[in-house]
């Protein structure tokens, strides 16, 4: 495989999705119907990244009070709700991580 | 911030504004792209290949993805579906500020679309959806937010190339991934459907996680769309 043609490839569509609505918008509209789909998209993508990382680190199933993992992000996800503070977040993340692994 | 009006231009201003406001969010984006760094030699990138994804892709968890994709041989079909699905979010991100960059010449929203991440629209967005700042040096401040960040991504990326295989796996650096997003994602849960969007594609996202290629993701950014638009739509009915 040519990594570079993978590389730029990405680089295409990940650029062509960020400017085609600054794009186009003076010229089309989103439908609702699409418009309503997009607005799940960023809980969705997001949480599809992130549950895995918790209940699967190392890509086991691990639901035991062993794992790390699980018990840092549950706590982070209280803090980040709580607080809507990234650092704060991340912090108590990490140290969490750290403190139990 | 009248009263320094005679001492800072709007423009330096709103510059200034967008680079504080994106310092703090850049924390957690640094041992990301560490991590980033590393992981994309060891998945077989050169190491101008990998600091090159970082300019021309400019998507950490497509690019996290894509380095996880290409050191398992996925066909580049599947590499840039995954990549076109995880980065669908971005279509939000510009529909919401793309009504107000519309009087902008067309290399200013070139340049702003460049720049659009999750990590940039957090602090934009919320500057945007400020109206008792005029919208007149607005495209300023996610200039300065979205070269912050940009400039965090490369210079993380370069140190965590250098760095290879010294940053010990122990100290779980890639861990700041799942934070950041969760950052992110958790305080924009407002409502029912939303929650349970993000709820079952996480759900979907553990259960389908063996899956090749990472096509579990897809499955469950799907099945969580579904469910938030399934939701709200029963809510609007019920509720007339």
């Amino acid at each position: 495989m040519n990594l570079w043609i993978a590389i730029i490839g990405m680089g295409i569509i990940t650029y062509a999705i960020r400017l085609a609505p600054i794009w186009l918008l003076e010229r089309a509209t989103i439908s609702p119907g699409w418009r309503q789909a997009l607005r799940f998209v960023p809980a969705a993508v997001l949480s599809a990244i992130i549950l895995p990382e918790l209940f699967l680190p190392g890509g086991t199933l691990d639901l035991s009070l062993g794992n790390a993992r699980l018990l840092a992000g549950l706590a982070a996800i209280l803090v980040a709700w709580r607080t809507k503070n990234i650092l704060w977040t991340l912090a108590v993340g990490m140290g969490l991580l750290w403190v139990l692994g | 911030m009248s009263t320094r009006a005679g001492t800072i231009s709007p423009v330096k201003n709103a510059i200034w504004q967008g680079i504080k406001a994106e310092i703090p969010i850049t924390i957690g984006v640094i041992p990301f792209g560490l991590i980033y760094g590393v992981l994309g030699l060891s998945a077989g990138l050169t190491p101008l290949q990998a600091q090159a994804m970082s300019s021309i892709v400019f998507a950490g968890s497509a690019q996290f993805l894509g380095a996880q994709l290409i050191s398992v041989g996925t066909p580049l079909p599947v590499l840039w579906l995954t990549t076109f699905i995880v980065n669908l979010r971005h279509v939000l991100y510009s529909t919401a500020l793309g009504p107000d960059v519309q009087h902008l010449s067309r290399k200013w929203r070139w340049l702003l679309a460049y720049l659009l991440t999750d990590e940039a629209y957090a602090a934009t967005a919320v500057h945007y959806g400020n109206h008792q700042i005029p919208l007149a040096h607005k495209h300023y401040f996610w200039l300065g937010a979205g070269f912050t960040l940009w400039g965090v991504w490369q210079l993380s990326t370069a140190v965590g190339i250098l760095l290879g295989t010294q940053v010990p796996p122990e100290w779980g650096l890639d861990f700041t991934l799942a934070l950041t997003f969760i950052g992110i994602v958790v305080p924009s849960l407002k409502d029912r459907p939303n929650a349970m969007a993000a709820l079952s594609a996480g759900l979907v996202a553990v259960l389908a996680f063996s899956l090749p290629y990472k096509l579990g993701l897809m499955l469950a950014t799907l099945t969580g769309i579904a469910v938030g638009v399934w939701l709200e739509n029963r809510k609007g009915k019920m509720g007339h």
